[in-house]
């Protein structure tokens, strides 16, 4: 098991991805983090079309992001072998 | 409601244990979408006072009921994720708490999403008032496949949870009841309370420390220590004025080291919610598929979601037209008229001045805020629904890429597109943008959009001057409005409001069906904020701007108003405009409809509609023309799209700037056109 780390933006629907990094001010992260977003959580890919907002599920709460917002939230996603 | 109780204390013996206390204040908090103003309304009914707070865009709600003879005020804080000074609804909140000490805080929770709603409650503990927790929407979080134990639940935190299903009305009262104890000191509180995460209490120690001593009240060390942590704008200001230069250094230092602290304190809440609720909360792991989930494929599709959205404003529109427009000419023919009928018929013999003052003046500004009443009541209605249902942030998701190009956010979009209706709406509407500055622009883009009343003065003006071109021209100046809209738009968000970038970050709620009692609630408060408030200053500037028409001599032709006009003769001829379009332009400040009434009366000898076209044909060019429309389509909207944009942004200032801004831009503009027109040598 090796973990991948990659921003949450890249992540296909139906994708589960483990919080490891938020980038970005501590306003961002704040608000982040007050909507579910910590280190270690799991963050579930609801929508995403490639280009635009994007939707995630975190925390039984369904979340809208930009795209860029997205890109600065990295995560792991867990890959066998 | 049955605790509605109105008695009177004193007659009634009091336990010798239970304080005597006439009032108490209770702040209602909770995050955004969880039915806090569902609880606010069942609790205090019609006995409302919708205000702004203090010097703040914000609306504030207030109201009271009586228990056991207590007097109870409720305050409504304004709905917040967490109470970071990331927002000013944060700041209030939380000011309100730390400043005023209500005596008790009820915190409303979402039962079917508890991990993130305890957030703000992990977050409240820390702030000097007690809890109540009310448990609110039982009924989703079980449709949902989860099962919650009250009482473990209040067992674990400490502090009385009360399980509600506000939409149909159950737990409110025993809301009351547990406020009611935790207000008299009954019961064991004992709240648990969360700490950070491991890793970082030996620094979150040492500022304590350091800050011990400092801290001005009513503030509490720990809390303030925590925020340092968390980098909260805020409270770092104010420690730096407090704290020596040498001790802000080592202050400064440690915050420095720790920048990312702030997922050290947001962890340990999550943690220690984690604890709380792992008894309570029995889930099974399935995948069902919610409706929510199967709407919202096509609700956010990138295409059919656009194609929703325009369906949806297309209903309101229909609506809007079909029921709104011929109930306004209803009430205009009826009521206003017929009343000035009264009025001239009534005083007949009385003063010419007194009855034109009644009949013209007084009535006619009344009138104007009386026909827009159907037009606000279709629009507050679809807004208010489309927020219930949890529509709202769907379309503002559908929206934000192309908002996002004016540096506007995806919930503008809805109130700006009422404004093609009205832009009084559309300016009210403004409440549904999150963050201050998002709102500000908001309300200061939306007069140009261009309302029906300016299409209408344009679809009369526009084949006048155009003949088989009006169309098109329309279209033009449509399309000039928008333009002007983005510019303006892109400009203020970098010039005047800091060109933040505003991160989209927005939680989509779970559809639930909508609830009458807070969407009639709503509409209510919106029709009585602008009755009360718009209402008086529109009837002040008709009367006004009357008086100026008449004054002194009796004719407009003589009057102070054809003064300005003449005044204003220097930047007309910029335009290629006289001073009767000049007077036309500011009397359409009373409403949009008066241009076409003033140069009606000004160019043509007294007889309608074939004359003015004659007239006014002859005395503009085609340049001078295309100028004056596009300068009625930018120009200060009218006063009852002013008036409510006073109210909303609670600010002169920024009324004036407005107003100023509308000024500059429209005459810019149609000095642009007429300029360029003559440089090219077309229309001249």
């Amino acid at each position: 098991m090796n973990e991948e780390r990659i921003p949450l933006s890249v992540l296909a629907p139906g994708e589960v991805g483990v919080v490891r990094q938020l980038a970005g001010g501590r306003g961002f992260m704040s608000r982040l983090a007050a909507l579910g977003f910590t280190l270690g959580v799991e963050v579930t890919m609801v929508q995403n079309f490639g280009r635009g907002p994007l939707i995630v599920l975190v925390r039984d709460t369904r979340v809208a992001l930009g795209r860029g917002e997205a890109a600065k939230v990295l995560v792991g996603r867990t890959t066998n072998g | 409601m049955d605790n509605d109780q109105i008695q009177d204390s004193k007659s009634k013996i009091q336990s010798p244990k239970s304080k005597i206390r006439n009032q108490i204040t209770v702040a209602l908090a909770g995050q955004p979408n969880v039915g806090k103003s569902t609880v606010f309304n069942l609790l205090t009914g019609l006995s409302q006072h919708v205000g702004n707070w203090p010097g703040k865009t914000i609306e504030q709600k207030t109201g009271t009921y009586n228990y056991n003879g207590t007097k109870v005020r409720i305050v409504d804080l304004p709905g917040t994720y967490s109470l970071t000074a990331n927002s000013l609804e944060e700041r209030i909140a939380r000011d309100y708490i730390i400043k005023e000490r209500p005596d008790v805080v009820v915190a409303i929770v979402d039962a079917a999403a508890l991990e993130r709603n305890l957030y703000l409650v992990a977050e409240l503990l820390s702030l000097p008032a007690p809890v109540v927790l009310g448990l609110n929407m039982m009924d989703v979080a079980e449709q949902q496949g989860m099962h919650i134990e009250p009482h473990v639940l209040e067992a674990a935190l400490g502090l009385p949870v009360v399980p509600m299903v506000a939409t149909k009305n159950q737990g409110v009262r025993e809301l009351v009841e547990a406020v009611d104890r935790v207000s008299q000191g009954e019961g064991t509180y004992a709240p648990s309370r969360p700490e950070i995460r491991e890793d970082h209490r030996m620094v979150l120690a040492e500022l304590q420390r350091l800050i011990a001593g400092a801290v001005p009240a009513p503030y509490p060390e720990d809390w303030v220590a925590l925020k340092l942590l968390e980098g909260d704008e805020e409270i770092t200001s104010m420690m730096q004025e407090r704290l020596d230069e040498a001790c802000w250094q080592e202050v400064h230092a440690i915050l420095m080291q720790h920048e990312d602290a702030i997922l050290a304190v947001a962890g340990g809440r999550y943690e220690w919610i984690g604890r709380m609720i792992r008894a309570a909360v029995a889930r099974p792991r399935v995948g069902q598929i919610t409706l929510t989930e199967r709407l919202d494929r096509w609700a956010t599709h990138p295409f059919w979601g656009l194609l929703i959205l325009l369906g949806m404003l297309g209903l309101i529109f229909w609506l809007t037209y079909t029921i709104g427009a011929p109930l306004q000419e209803l009430l205009d023919t009826y009521l206003v008229q017929a009343g000035a009928e009264w009025v001239r018929s009534a005083l007949n013999g009385a003063p010419a001045w007194l009855v034109g003052f009644l009949a013209d003046g007084v009535i006619g500004g009344a009138g104007m805020v009386i026909t827009f009443l159907p037009i606000l009541v279709i629009f507050f209605t679809a807004l208010g629904l489309l927020e219930d249902v949890g529509y709202m942030a769907r379309a503002a998701y559908v929206m934000d890429r192309f908002m996002h190009l004016m540096g506007l956010h995806g919930k503008s979009f809805l109130p700006l597109f009422l404004g093609f209706g009205c832009n009084v709406p559309a300016v009210m509407g403004a409440r549904v943008v999150e963050g201050e500055r998002a709102r500000l622009l908001t309300i200061l883009v939306a007069p140009l959009v261009p309302c029906t009343a300016r299409m209408a003065v344009v679809a009369v003006l526009a084949p006048i001057f155009f003949g088989p071109h009006a169309a098109l021209v329309s279209g033009g100046l449509v399309g000039l409005s928008l333009v002007m809209l983005a510019i303006i738009g892109i400009a203020l968000h970098e010039l005047v409001l800091g060109g933040e970038h505003v991160a989209f970050i927005m939680e989509l709620p779970l559809y639930h069906l909508p609830n009458a009692r807070t969407i009639c609630l709503s509409v209510w408060q919106r029709l009585v904020a602008f009755l009360k408030k718009a209402g008086s200053i529109i009837l002040v500037v008709s009367v006004v701007v009357w008086a100026l028409s008449v004054l002194p001599g009796g004719e407009i032709e003589s009057s102070y108003l054809a003064a300005i006009g003449r005044l204003l003769g220097p930047l007309g001829a910029l335009m290629g405009l006289g001073w009767q379009m000049m007077v036309a332009l500011l009397t359409s400040f009373v409403a949009k409809e008066n241009t076409i009434a003033t140069l009606g009366v000004l160019y043509s000898t007294g007889e309608e509609g074939a004359r003015l076209a004659e007239a006014l044909s002859g005395v503009l060019t085609p340049a001078a023309a295309l100028a004056f429309l596009a300068v009625q389509m930018l120009f200060i909207p009218c006063v009852a799209t002013v008036a409510t944009v006073r109210q909303e942004t609670a600010s002169w200032r920024w009324t004036a700037f407005s107003v100023a801004l509308l000024l500059v831009v429209s005459f810019a503009v149609g000095i642009a056109i007429y300029q360029g027109a003559m440089l090219v040598g077309w229309g001249v």
